[in-house]
């Protein structure tokens, strides 16, 4: 029987019970957006305004290049007052367009850019979903419309959505089930359609009963649809472990979803498709949940792309003096940022601050060989083994032990009695095997 | 950007466990051992326990790579090995074999985590050989609780003093060599001869359980050790119940417990996948059993786990984990 869940994996903390009530509203627009031009996997958009030119509130500021990659639009209206390298959340600067939000606007809705789904075919929705600048809100920021486009040999047969949101802290994905669930349905049935799947799978970790019920209380009865809850465990929402958990078939070694006939959206994800065709408007805002034990306010917010962390803070009554760390997403996968004025992301799932009784100790002792990285591994790595390799810098026996099977989710550092920084190792590790393999070739 | 923020790599979160509080929970776990062989052994427990003890401790901290004890690694070797001596033994050998077991079991090889073999054995297998005489010595408990049990003041190299004691062999020499079995209620409540921490199976069972549900112990070492003596014990001995001793027996003398529960799950010098547990300990209880029965020695367990610490690298590489993906089904077209 398809279990309810998957194997090893660990139990962080869950720490959702700060915002995890707290209904979504609206954040105040800032006086100006920052819109880095790579805020997805794949090439930068390029840049099709001008200094100086003015923009309103939806329109396309810069186009995708290329089928793996996606538009950017202004978020707000107002000037573009220069377009430069910015601190980027990644940690680095990026080019991106900076817009002087214009103080007299009343940044209302506008007519339709995008058009209504009904009469389209599945090509021309799977066209609109790029023309929107839809990417997967879950994090990774992979172009939605790439996914919508299987090759014709890989016609996949179950939609999943996740919408486990195992990270601890976000609420994200929760505050959206449970206050717009309709909004979910609606963007499962788009998807179906634009991949002519029959079947649609939502698989929701089980402390999140009141999305649970929104979502089983206004499931569509025209199409097969389901709600599954499964266990609460990390990382319950990386989508290798949610289709086991649901369906029971790993996905190959090296391959995607795609290889057993799944496509896997995160819901947040999904329910933006909905509200793109809903409102014609594409992807300019997003929710976040602003969070942690070191922010005087946690709240879900709904915030404009582009928004500067600070604005984002102040609006949350700033932090605290015991915070330690600020992370763009989960204090599992999330990226440490040092500097205020990175903008938020289509990718931002939540900004995390930590406080010093709620930040992971930094000593680390030398390995005791306690095997506990084994046992939380989600894909049965031996880290023990390539945190040793690491260490010695032998890439090549480390891709033999599969390091590029490392999801980089985390769970071996989070075990490790000794705090040895495994993952920081294997992200380090797969960055030199890659150079090294390029320079062989 | 606040000067106070720091910028670290994910995950910002870790478990509770850490190898400090791991090593000192094992610690705490040997306590009600420590404690039962003071009650048994009397003053002689002791000094034999603070004199290894003692021994580990100076070596870690002169020599050891960041010369630190906070880890208390080195305490369960001191304690581990204190308890595997005969109560009898003057102290200053008990200190030489805590030294040993650190200096060259441990320090040596780069010290924590670095290690092949179980300090604390190689300890005990070095004193084993240079005081054969001493380290065979078994006195009983005495009457008087506060009596010393051999000439536990006796100068470094010089022959101690004979001490007025009564000696025995212990049960696991009485059935070798006597073919005299032991009463099991006593076995198990530990009111037998033996070394100090043999005695007691039932209190170190439960320090194992202890540990076991804090994850602190690998339940799967001593399962399979145990299992594997008990089938193994129950063969030969019904085919031949006069000579060789049976399962319960076997599985309450000596210093099985001790070793199944405290020594082989040493997590250095044990492998570190579930598997590999699994074939190690069965290794463990099989040359136990091959030792007590056959071999020259009664008791075997400190050389089946010093044999079988020689084998970890080797299981660890053929007990691989499968990787997710690969093996239960076909591969696909990559």
């Amino acid at each position: 029987m398809p279990g309810l869940s998957f194997r090893h994996g660990v139990h962080p903390p869950e720490l959702k019970e700060l915002t995890e009530s707290v209904a979504i509203r609206r954040l105040p627009f800032p006086e100006e957006v920052i819109l880095p031009l790579s805020q997805h996997a794949g090439k930068p958009a390029v840049p099709i305004v001008k200094v100086g030119d003015k923009v309103e509130r939806g329109d396309k500021i810069a186009e995708a290049d290329g089928f793996v990659s996606s538009p950017v639009h202004a978020s707000a209206t107002g000037r573009v007052e220069d377009i430069d390298l910015w601190p980027h959340p990644s940690g680095n600067y990026q080019p991106a367009i900076r817009i002087a939000v214009d103080p007299h606007s009343a940044q209302e809705a506008r007519t339709r850019l995008i058009p209504e789904w009904e009469g389209l075919s599945r090509e021309e929705l799977v066209a609109s979903v790029k023309e929107a600048g839809v990417v997967g809100l879950g994090g990774a920021a992979f172009p939605t419309h790439v996914k919508l486009s299987p090759p014709a040999d890989k016609q996949p047969r179950i939609l999943i959505l996740n919408g486990s949101e195992c990270e601890p802290y976000l609420t994200t994905d929760h505050r959206t089930m449970a206050e717009f669930p309709e909004r979910v349905h609606l963007g499962v049935r788009i998807m179906m359609k634009c991949l002519g799947v029959e079947k649609a799978m939502i698989g929701v970790e089980r402390n999140k009963p009141d999305a649970i019920e929104a979502l089983r209380s206004t499931l569509p009865t025209d199409i097969d649809v389901s709600v599954h809850p499964v266990t609460v465990k990390y990382p319950q929402g990386a989508e290798k472990m949610l289709i086991d958990t649901l369906l029971g078939e790993e996905v190959p070694s090296g391959g995607l979803p795609m290889d057993v006939g799944v496509v896997v959206q995160n819901v947040a994800s999904v329910a933006t498709i909905a509200e793109v065709f809903e409102t014609g408007l594409p992807l300019i805002e997003r929710i976040v949940t602003v969070t942690g034990h070191g922010v005087v306010k946690p709240a879900n917010l709904i915030v404009p792309v582009g928004t500067k962390l600070q604005y984002l803070l102040d609006a949350c009554g700033g932090i605290k003096n015991s915070a330690t760390e600020i992370i763009f997403g989960g204090p599992m996968m999330g990226a440490p940022q040092s500097n205020f004025d990175v903008p938020i992301t289509k990718g931002t799932t939540g900004v995390v601050v930590l406080d010093e009784a709620h930040s992971k100790a930094q000593h680390s002792y030398p390995c005791i060989k306690c095997g506990h990285c084994l046992d939380s591994c989600p894909v049965f790595l031996n880290p023990q083994l390539l945190g040793s390799l690491a260490k010695a810098g032998r890439y090549e026996e480390m891709m033999d032990a599969h390091l590029m099977d490392c999801m980089l989710c985390g769970c071996c550092s989070f075990a490790c009695p000794s705090n040895i920084p495994l993952s920081q190792l294997f992200q380090q590790s797969k960055a030199a095997a890659r150079k090294q393999q390029q320079s062989a070739a | 950007m606040n000067s106070q923020l720091q910028v670290t790599a994910s995950p910002h979160l870790g478990s509770r466990d850490s190898t400090v509080t791991i090593m000192w929970s094992v610690v705490l776990s040997l306590m009600p051992v420590v404690a039962v062989s003071l009650y048994f052994f009397g003053p002689s427990a002791f000094l034999v326990i603070f004199a290894a003890t003692a021994g580990a401790l100076v070596v870690e901290r002169v020599f050891g790579p960041g010369g630190t004890l906070r880890d208390g690694s080195a305490v369960i070797t001191g304690l581990l090995l204190g308890l595997t001596l005969p109560p009898g033994l003057p102290m200053w050998m008990a200190f030489v074999g805590g030294a040993f077991g650190i200096g060259l079991g441990k320090v040596v090889f780069g010290g924590l985590g670095q290690n092949v073999f179980n300090p604390a054995l190689l300890g005990r297998a070095f004193l084993q050989a240079a005081f054969p005489v001493a380290m065979t010595t078994w006195p009983r408990p005495s009457e008087n609780r506060f009596a010393l049990l051999g000439d536990n003041f006796a100068l470094p190299l010089m022959s101690p003093d004979v001490v007025d004691v009564v000696t025995g062999a212990t049960p696991l020499g009485l059935m070798k060599f006597e073919q005299v079995s032991s009463n099991a209620g006593d076995l198990f409540f530990g009111t037998t001869g033996g070394s100090l921490g043999e005695t007691s199976a039932l209190l170190i069972l439960l320090g194992g359980v202890y540990l076991a549900t804090r994850g602190h112990l690998n339940w799967r070492i001593p399962v399979s050790i145990l299992i594997a003596v008990a089938t193994l014990a129950a063969l030969v001995h019904t085919i031949n119940p006069d000579t060789y001793g049976g399962p319960i027996f076997m599985l309450f003398s000596g210093g099985l417990m001790l070793g199944a529960v405290y020594m082989a799950t040493d997590m250095v010098t044990s492998p570190v996948t579930n598997k590999g547990c699994w074939v190690f300990g069965a290794g463990i209880g099989a040359l136990v059993v091959i030792i007590r029965y056959w071999g020259g020695l009664a008791e075997g367990v400190m050389y089946s786990i010093l044999l079988m610490n020689a084998m970890v690298p080797f299981i660890n590489r053929v007990t691989q984990p499968r990787v997710f993906g690969t093996g239960r089904r076909k591969e696909a077209t990559s």
